[in-house]
């Protein structure tokens, strides 16, 4: 093994996670800490008072659980966005200081991107068409010419969102795709409900507002649940197929928290057959927000001498994928 | 590949297979002719499969046959199988204007995105949007240039809408044909005023508006 590396912080919305890895793409400690709301969704205030809160523990946890000492990092990474200012700026926060402290250099990395590359690595799939899926995004990318390129997008809310908020509403619990996964096998009936596919783009709004509707006019909640998740999905899948068919890859990753769906996964493998291409699912530990997918990154990006100045380090909420540049896309193939 | 195609006696040359619909080169009845079949994909719930299917193939029936009404170059819609989820409509015998854009003359080309600049126009003054303006969905014939493909269509009235058809174009102009791309627009200006006059600045405003936000700068909405 090689000498580990880079703790990567991630704190961009209701997780505090502290991963660490090394250049080969090891991950040595994968810890983290999440926001439970007692009600309703992530309030972003409250989030970051849990996150300066439980910090310096999931710290030390990391380092602990890599049998490491901190003074043995080579980089300090931190996921700067997209996401919640407040969540953003305790991770930003904490991540300077280490840097500042131990003298080693502080790596930006997106945390959509991320997503990406811990999915590339843990699957062995190097040059996917990327599907995205979590409480935050839903987005369909692959790398073309020097960037990952947007495929298709939400105009709206995420999938994640939308199912979670339909859970809650309807005090099912938290989060939606499990619960409702459950309530399906009990379903008799399919509910019409709206389909928005604009193009290469999905729109999810109309779909929580019909589903919240169709239950106050009596139908039954098992058959919403499941009318709901194979509408989503059922988007998910044809925006997939047709920039499949467009880019030409010959590779499919599912990754993101809604990566766990039993049932997206098996839409996904039945579409990815006609076509006869790869396809991967990144394992359930890393499909959420993560710290290990941030140190992951760091340290490839470290090898190409991607860093960032403290002063220069500010968060960046809106930050997109195609904004990077992304000269390290063929490292972990050459490596292996 | 295998596509796993379950539609029944249809017998011909396979055109394309695209994410929606396979295409199928037939005789129908002594005319050449193209059978569009939106195939069931097995991962929907049969009952959506189904909806969405009926109600693609009739969206784009409608959308043809109104383009047709009002005198824009479009394959004649033959039949329409709402069992099957098929639409046979003619065969058309031309090349891609993707293929020979960037080989034109200025004379050539100037036809050409008249032409379609005033197509165009007529579609969007009764309120139909193409939702797929590309060089590939424009066959050059002997009869002019002919729009194929209204997969993606819909009726509109909306500004915004009619914006992102032409942006669309002028999207592909500039990645595909990025030599005549800002002559082959101002060409498809002039037709599309010629057919609706009174909308012209407002839309050219709209694409400037749309090009300037979105994912072409920074998506403003921001998501959690």
């Amino acid at each position: 093994m090689e000498r580990p590396v880079v703790l990567g912080i991630e704190s961009t919305a209701h997780t505090f996670g502290v991963g660490i890895a090394s250049y080969d793409g090891t991950i040595l400690a994968n810890e983290y800490s999440v926001y439970k709301p007692t009600t309703g969704g992530i309030h972003p205030r409250e989030a970051a008072e849990h996150h300066a809160k439980v910090a310096a523990d999931v710290v030390s946890r990391a380092v602990k659980k890599a049998g490491i000492k901190l003074e043995d990092l080579d980089g300090i990474a931190i996921s700067l966005g997209p996401g919640m200012g407040p969540c953003l700026r305790v991770g930003a926060t904490i991540a300077r200081a280490l840097s500042y402290k131990l003298s080693i250099p502080l790596i930006p990395v997106n945390h959509a991107i991320a997503h990406f590359e811990i999915a590339r690595s843990s699957t062995e799939l190097f040059d996917p068409l990327i599907v995205f899926i979590s409480g935050g995004n839903t987005m369909i990318a692959a790398y073309e010419e020097g960037r990952y390129r947007v495929f298709g997008e939400t105009l709206d809310i995420s999938l994640g969102n939308c199912l979670d908020t339909f859970t809650r509403e309807t005090e099912l619990g938290f989060p939606g795709p499990p619960i409702l996964e459950q309530m399906m096998s009990k379903a008799k009936e399919f509910v019409e409900l709206p389909y928005t596919v604009k193009g290469q783009d999905l729109s999810f709004s109309g779909l929580l507002t019909a589903a919240l509707r169709a239950l106050k006019e009596g139908y039954r909640i098992e058959d919403i649940s499941m009318s709901l998740l194979e509408t989503a999905y059922a988007m998910v899948v044809e925006v997939t197929e047709r920039a499949l068919v467009h880019t030409g890859k010959r590779e499919i990753v599912l990754t993101g928290g809604v990566a766990r769906s039993r049932r997206l996964t098996e839409m996904l493998n039945i579409m990815v057959k006609a076509h006869d291409v790869k396809f991967g699912v990144v394992p359930p530990q890393y499909a959420g927000d993560n710290g290990a997918m941030i140190a992951l990154t760091g340290a490839v990006e470290l090898k190409y001498g991607i860093t960032i100045r403290i002063e220069d380090s500010s968060i960046r909420p809106k930050w997109r994928v195609d904004q990077v540049d992304v000269p390290w896309y063929y490292y972990y193939r050459d490596l292996r | 590949m295998s596509h796993g195609i379950t539609t029944t006696g249809i017998s011909g040359e396979l055109i394309s297979i695209g994410a929606e619909a396979i295409l199928v080169k037939i005789n129908w009845y002594g005319l050449p002719a193209i059978k569009k079949i939106r195939v069931s994909k097995a991962y929907r719930h049969p009952v959506l499969d189904r909806h969405l299917r009926v109600k693609r193939t009739i969206s784009e029936a409608k959308l043809l046959t109104e383009a047709h009404r009002i005198g824009v170059a479009v394959p004649t819609l033959y039949d329409v199988d709402l069992k099957e989820c098929t639409l046979t409509m003619e065969y058309i015998d031309g090349i891609k204007a993707r293929d020979i854009v960037n080989s034109m003359d200025r004379r050539d080309l100037k036809d050409l995105f008249n032409k379609l600049g005033y197509y165009v126009g007529l579609l969007h003054k009764v309120g139909i949007i193409h939702g797929d303006l590309t060089t590939s969905n424009v066959l050059i014939t002997e009869r002019g240039p002919f729009l194929i493909d209204f997969g993606l269509g819909a009726f509109s009235n909306y500004l915004e809408d009619r914006g992102v058809d032409v942006h669309l174009l002028l999207r592909v102009l500039e990645s595909t044909h990025y030599k005549v791309a800002k002559e082959a627009f101002e060409y498809f200006v002039e037709g599309y005023r010629e057919a609706f006059p009174s909308i012209v600045e407002d839309l050219l405003s709209k694409i400037r508006d749309i090009r300037m936000r979105g994912r072409y700068i920074i998506r403003k909405r921001v998501q959690y």
